[in-house]
């Protein structure tokens, strides 16, 4: 287990490399530079702060620059916010991001556990047809439309709840449950559809010779066996929901990493791009190792390579 | 003796998309405490599903109980409730199914899952329910049950998946073990091994055993009486000696034939010709008549009622009518015949039974 974890962990690294090279070749063939719109400057100004951040070396050695710096965990400088620390920066706005997220993806996967399971138990019903309609309308209703009309009944119409911007957990309630759509309806079509297939197999029948109720059936004998598929997609998902939402954060006002992105992007504020990149990409690697060490601990015919048990 | 299970008059029918498939049309039986029954007959003769039906377990949303009742304890399991079936399950009567490499949960650990009933119905306390599962382990000969317990299905051979199977059918001493084709899925040798297996346990704990199969070899191996299924009716029932040596049914002589024997006069081994009925639309009459070369008039129109040979032995066919004209079975089964004592072709004593 120590040795596929190290493994992995040198995997991750290399991935990470990869990923920030790319993403430097990217950024300097895009048109325009971070003080275009910075009119004010003028063109002697501009050379000066060029020349302050090395942007007129080769880019060979920016590049360089850029991964020794990034090695030692300096991600420089952002533009637009005036010699702000992109990571603190990055931090600090990730914080909303990451609440919004957790939130989604917590509330999102219990429920879509619930509603798969009611529809797997109860198939071919009217729960199942409900559960079934809930789950489409989740995948194919983007989360913007949702948010808009949570924003509608929540706020504008029954004033229960903030519009937008971050005052504090209440703000966080709508963008969470707008953002929880697309968990609802993958946990509930990964769930149903494993289910089913679970309980039509040997060993379900043989609990039930054994005289396990319904109950025993669906969580003790089948949940964990449905779990597998629900698993593997939910990574990835998770990783999304945490590094922040680009859409809803912009619909909320949200001060949060998706905003900041967008924002950096059209500023070309190249060294938050990078970070912002750069944080995303080691959370989706990190959580598809926690999501293969889950698998092992779900199923125990998965063992993970290694040597050892 | 004693009547632990009895089955009367059960009429079954499945709806699917194509229609209602007449699965059972009449089957009566009965097991006496102790003893072994085995069922016979190929796919689709409805085995299975007879006893399936025994412990309920058959799809609820298309599974339709036309007629009869299953008594068992003096209740009629067809009539109580889910909750009262569920006390019934895996306590007083458990199974034991085809493929022990998929009738475990790959997921729980087999300490777990034999625990399981002993948890829900002797209430017993975790300690005592892990000493009685080792216990168990230890019964159906598995190595090192403390270690094994721990463990989880993929760990285990196929053999040692079906002790364990076993084990856990074992675990409250039931009245009657329904064993679903329990050595189909597994090699001759380990075969032989289980079949060994669950004679020996079935003398220790005292159960009843109703034993499916389509293979005869393993018929004359475990079982005191044999019924014989085709097409959702019991077309002849005996005890061993009686099905085997004294077959009445042409049914019967067909797969008494085409068992494969080292003394056979023929080169070809027979087949039965034809295939089984569609229960879709099953055939008026004996299901039979058209595989079979003994077919009368009256096996086109009218199904055979039981005939009764001795006090253990009846067979559905109108050969046994008393109008009925003579037939000769076919060679091989006019060999058996000579053997047994009682019947019209038997030899006094150049074999003896068995």
């Amino acid at each position: 287990m120590a040795k596929y974890i190290t493994k992995r962990v040198i995997y991750m690294f290399l991935s990470l490399f990869l990923i920030a090279s790319f993403t430097f070749v990217l950024m300097k063939l895009l048109p325009g530079s971070p003080l275009a719109s910075a009119a004010k400057l003028s063109i002697e100004e501009r050379e000066v702060v060029y020349e302050k951040y090395g942007l007129n070396d080769p880019i060979p050695v920016q590049y360089a620059r850029y991964m020794g710096n990034l090695a030692k965990g300096d991600f420089g400088v952002s533009f637009q916010y005036k010699n702000a620390d992109v990571t603190t920066l990055i931090v600090k706005k990730l914080k909303y991001s990451a609440i919004l997220g957790a939130q989604a993806l917590i509330f999102g996967t219990l429920i879509g556990i619930i509603l798969g399971m009611i529809a797997a138990l109860k198939q071919n019903t009217v729960w199942d047809y409900g559960s079934t309609i809930i789950a489409i309308l989740g995948i194919s209703i983007p989360s913007f439309v949702f948010a808009v009309l949570l924003q509608y009944v929540f706020s504008v119409w029954l004033g229960w709840l903030p519009v937008g911007l971050w005052e504090g957990w209440k703000s966080s309630i709508l963008p969470s449950i707008a953002l929880a759509m697309g968990p609802i309806a993958i946990a509930a079509r990964f769930i149903r559809t494993e289910m089913i297939e679970v309980l039509s197999s040997d060993y379900i029948l043989l609990a039930k010779a054994k005289g396990a109720n319904w109950f025993e059936i669906a969580f003790k004998h089948a949940f964990r066996n449905a779990l597998i598929p629900l698993i593997t997609v939910l990574g990835p998902v998770a990783a999304g929901l945490l590094t922040g939402s680009l859409v809803v954060e912009q619909i909320f006002a949200i001060p949060g990493i998706g905003e900041q992105f967008v924002k950096s992007i059209s500023s070309n504020d190249f060294a938050v791009i990078m970070g912002t990149t750069m944080f995303f990409s080691v959370f989706l690697i990190v959580i598809i190792l926690i999501v293969d060490i889950l698998y092992g601990v779900i199923d125990p015919r998965i063992r993970l390579s290694g040597g050892s048990k | 003796m004693e009547k632990i299970v009895e089955v009367k008059n059960l009429e079954l029918s499945f709806h699917t998309f194509a229609g209602e498939v007449k699965a059972i049309q009449g089957v009566n039986f009965e097991v006496y405490k102790g003893e072994t029954l085995a069922i016979v007959g190929e796919s689709g003769s409805g085995k299975s599903v007879t006893t399936k039906s025994i412990m309920r377990l058959l799809p609820k949303s298309s599974t339709e109980y036309k007629n009869g009742e299953i008594l068992f304890g003096g209740k009629d399991l067809l009539k109580i409730s889910e909750k009262e079936m569920q006390k019934v399950r895996g306590k007083d009567i458990s199974m034991i199914f085809q493929d022990p490499m998929t009738s475990l949960n790959p997921t729980m650990t087999i300490g777990n899952q034999i625990m399981e009933p002993l948890l829900k119905h002797q209430k017993l306390s975790k300690t005592d329910a892990r000493k009685k599962s080792i216990e168990l382990l230890t019964l159906v000969g598995m190595p090192k049950p403390e270690m094994r317990m721990k463990q989880y299905p993929h760990q285990f051979s196929g053999g040692q998946r079906q002790r364990i199977v076993i084990a856990v059918a074992l675990a409250c001493n039931p009245k009657l073990l329904i064993a679903d084709e329990p050595t189909t899925a597994l090699d001759v040798t380990i075969q032989a091994q289980i079949l060994e297996l669950m004679k020996d346990l079935q003398k220790k704990i005292d159960t009843s055993i109703i034993f499916i199969t389509h293979d005869l070899g393993v018929v004359a191996n475990v079982a005191d009486r044999v019924a014989v299924m085709y097409g959702g009716r019991i077309v002849e029932v005996g005890t061993v000696d009686e099905v085997f040596y004294n077959p009445q049914h042409p049914y019967t002589w067909g797969l008494l034939s085409s068992m494969p024997s080292l003394d056979a006069t023929e080169e070809k081994l027979y087949a039965i010709p034809g295939t089984p009925p569609d229960l879709l639309d099953p055939p008026k009459g004996d299901a039979f008549a058209l595989r079979s070369e003994y077919a009368m008039k009256i096996d086109m129109e009218q199904v055979p009622p039981l005939f009764k040979v001795s006090e253990t032995h009846y067979a559905a066919t109108w050969l046994l009518h008393p109008d009925a004209p003579q037939v000769d079975p076919p060679v091989a089964v006019i060999e058996r015949m000579k053997r047994f004592p009682g019947s019209r072709y038997y030899e006094g004593n150049a074999g003896g039974v068995r």
